[in-house]
């Protein structure tokens, strides 16, 4: 069963509180995405922990039900002062 | 899962200087993440070795443990994960993997 984009944001703001989801049909059939997290508790963080973040936040369904996730993760642009 | 299968694994890990495990081969890649990867270490004019996980069920769920995490492709670069096809792309394209490439001493492919 694929995964609906809504639900697949609410798990990783579940999970990491301050991200900004952004999820992208790629082909229109409700399984091939793309994600876009964006959260300031990245800062300092390797991609690697950061996309690890986001797998822990989707529950063991990276890889299995999601397979077609494209994940990219950012910290947000400094506001400056 | 057998201790066998992460000695194997981390056996194939420290034998080459980079080494993907992915969905396929690099000529025929089964999967477009495994795809892209290539495209990557191609384009980096790399040595590198692969592992298609399709030929062995064990080492496909074994290689999951053993880096704890849930996707393939996954990239080794002299013994270290580095990450998986998205984290490639980033780091090709902020010019970081060729940069990790030449300060781990990483050979560059012949022809």
């Amino acid at each position: 069963m694929p995964m609906a984009a809504d639900d697949i944001a609410e798990m990783i703001r579940g999970a990491i509180p301050d991200a900004t989801v952004e999820i992208t049909d790629l082909a229109g059939d409700g399984d091939h995405y793309a994600a876009r997290v964006v959260a300031e508790s990245f800062r300092g963080q390797s991609r690697v922990i950061q996309q690890r973040r986001v797998y822990d936040a989707l529950g063991g369904r990276m890889g299995g039900v999601l397979h077609a996730l494209q994940l990219t993760t950012a910290v947000p642009p400094s506001t400056g002062a | 899962m057998t201790d066998d299968t992460q000695a194997r694994i981390d056996q194939a890990v420290k034998a080459a200087d980079v080494l993907l495990f992915m969905k396929g081969t690099p000529l025929f890649p089964q999967c477009g993440f495994s795809s892209r990867a290539i495209a990557i270490l191609d384009h980096l004019g790399v040595e590198y070795a692969s592992i298609d996980v399709l030929q062995d069920q064990a080492i496909r769920q074994g290689i999951k443990q053993y880096s704890d995490w849930p996707t393939i492709p996954q990239l080794y670069v002299k013994g270290e994960f580095v990450g998986g096809s998205d984290i490639m792309m980033e780091m090709y394209e902020e010019g970081e993997l060729a940069e990790l490439m030449a300060e781990k001493g990483v050979k560059k492919a012949e022809g």
